[in-house]
């Protein structure tokens, strides 16, 4: 549905996006992670038609967002940042007027907006103005805009911004649901949402994209993956984490806890795999320790995250003091 | 059609957004009692002791002078500073439909406006009897002044996300446009220019196009005067919006 290629927009001498290329096909979820100013609000700008490309080229359900704009929109529900609104309308008002410039009328638009009103559980506030509402109750008349026309593309610039921790798993599972059919794009800064919702993943920094995969391929890059957690009753930390260090397949072990008379201890291994498990289940065995949990780590998306944009942001930062 | 869809849909959410709020109220009360006060106490309306409206549209172009660039000030300034201009734009509607949209229902706006002048209008029937031609070509005038106004304002206020600094150059456009053509301005000119310049700078003047409506003339290059300054300012527009997306 979208398909982006060799994406560059440059805002005087600064490149925001930098060759940028991705696609996604209906039934994905693709979120967009990266640090702030990465470029993944500039990216959906120019994937929803507000920004033209400076080169490169967006397609959005075969159309040329650049050439063809009006049937690429069509095909569009866009979410921006901060989920702007028009202060002296009501949400009712707000939502008729997207339907209006969505070709619906009549009885097709009261029951678009009746259905994204329920979808979007704003019942409560629909004769309210929109500057009155709270930051919560703003976004989900944002995003209410963005689907009152049932768009096969849902392009969503931080859709969970803003929200308390209910409404932020309703979005969640309100993305995933949407996402069984529509092609949709999502930019955030909490790993877990990533985690719970995309089945794909693209982290961008600097204007470039530095991983593509899905959640679990991410997570598999994390130095942590394959590595095996054990808990030890009665030994101390040091001596599990020696011993265990010691092992053939280690590459290294280290002591992360040791309390109330148990202690537990992280093994990397020189190569992933469920054999490097089993060795360390058997090497406690072996011990004749008392093993209380033993866990095969699936890696940690924060630290690929940081990992790949970590260096780079450490850099900037010392560019900025010098 | 497609087009007119959508720019009814501006119009009418623009519209709106004028009623909501307390602005088009008070723009309406401070219009009428200006009106009122530049006729009959400044303008001598029953002194004259003549049936027409002379005294009235006389201070038209200095009362749109500060009242149409407010109207106008918070047209794309506004859209910028809540940055719903991203949600106006990413909708299925071209950049020319939402500058003509806002425009038209801003031009409705100051229309109505005018229309609720029409007590001055009974007045002087009252007492005299006057030529309604000469008032209709007058009315004809006024309207096409304020829209010519309106859309300086419109691509000013594209310039900038402050209200007030695209008031404050709307004021100054509008005005440059007044005194290039008004009499101690161009008496001026003559000191020591050629006669064929001031006459080019007075016929960029909207007084002089202005007076011919009020002599109950409505000429063509009149009329065309106008609407090429209104389809300027609005191409203008559309470039300003055009460049502020490109980056």
């Amino acid at each position: 549905m979208i398909r982006v290629e060799n994406l560059v927009k440059a805002f005087g001498a600064k490149r925001a996006v930098n060759d940028v290329s991705f696609a996604v096909e209906r039934g994905e979820v693709l979120g967009f992670l990266g640090p702030n100013g990465a470029g993944k609000s500039t990216t959906m700008r120019i994937i929803t038609g507000f920004y033209p490309p400076t080169s490169g080229r967006v397609t959005v359900g075969g159309f040329d967002v650049a050439e063809d704009p009006i049937p690429a929109k069509r095909l569009i529900g866009y979410l921006p940042e901060n989920a702007p609104g028009y202060a002296d309308m009501t949400v009712h008002g707000f939502l008729g007027f997207a339907a209006d410039l969505r070709g619906l009328t009549g009885d097709a638009k009261k029951k678009a907006v009746h259905k994204a009103v329920e979808t979007c559980s704003l019942e409560g506030v629909l004769y309210q103005t929109i500057d009155t509402l709270s930051k919560g109750y703003k976004h989900r008349t944002c995003l209410a805009q963005s689907i009152v026309h049932d768009p096969d593309v849902l392009i969503l610039d931080e859709p969970t911004d803003g929200l308390d921790p209910n409404q932020k798993h309703e979005a969640r599972s309100l993305i995933r649901r949407m996402g069984a059919n529509k092609a949709i794009v999502f930019s955030t800064h909490i790993l877990e949402e990533v985690e719970e919702t995309c089945t794909r993943v693209i982290i961008i920094d600097r204007g470039s994209v530095v991983a593509n995969g899905t959640p679990a391929e991410l997570k598999g890059r994390s130095e942590m993956a394959g590595a095996v957690r054990v808990t030890v009753a009665g030994v101390a930390g040091t001596a599990v984490a020696d011993r265990l260090g010691a092992m053939p397949g280690a590459a290294r072990a280290e002591p992360l806890e040791d309390a109330g008379g148990r202690s537990t201890v992280r093994v990397y291994p020189k190569t992933r795999g469920a054999a490097f498990t089993a060795a360390v289940a058997q090497a406690a065995q072996a011990a004749g320790w008392q093993v209380e949990a033993l866990i095969t780590e699936e890696g940690r998306l924060d630290d690929v995250f940081r990992a790949i944009t970590l260096p780079d942001t450490v850099k900037r930062g010392h560019g900025l003091s010098a | 059609m497609n087009a007119w869809t959508n720019i009814r849909a501006i119009v009418k959410r623009e519209l709106g957004g004028y009623f909501s709020s307390p602005v088009a109220y008070v723009f309406l009360v401070i219009f009428l009692l200006l009106t009122g006060f530049f006729t009959f106490t400044i303008g001598n309306f029953f002194e004259r002791g003549e049936a027409s409206l002379v005294s009235f549209f006389t201070w038209h172009p200095w009362l749109y002078l500060f009242l149409v660039p407010a109207v106008g000030m918070r047209l794309w300034s506004e859209e910028r500073r809540l940055g719903t201009l991203e949600l106006l734009l990413t909708m299925p509607v071209t950049t020319a439909q939402a500058i003509v949209g806002k425009f038209v229902a801003s031009w409705i706006f100051l229309a109505l406006a005018l229309a609720l002048t029409f007590p001055v209008w009974i007045t002087v029937n009252i007492l005299g009897s006057p030529d309604n031609g000469v008032i209709f070509a007058g009315y004809i005038g006024s309207l096409l002044l304020a829209g010519s106004y309106l859309a300086i304002a419109s691509m000013t206020s594209a310039m900038t996300r402050n209200q007030v600094v695209s008031f404050i150059v709307s004021v100054m456009i509008c005005l440059f446009l007044i005194l290039a053509g008004f009499t101690p301005v161009t008496d001026l000119l003559v000191r020591w220019a050629s006669p064929w310049f001031v006459d080019v700078v007075a016929s960029f003047s909207v007084m002089t196009h202005f007076d011919s409506f009020q002599r109950g003339v409505i000429e063509l290059r009149d009329v065309a005067f106008f609407g090429s300054l209104i389809g300027f300012a609005l191409f203008a527009t559309g470039v300003i919006i055009r460049s502020l997306r490109a980056g």
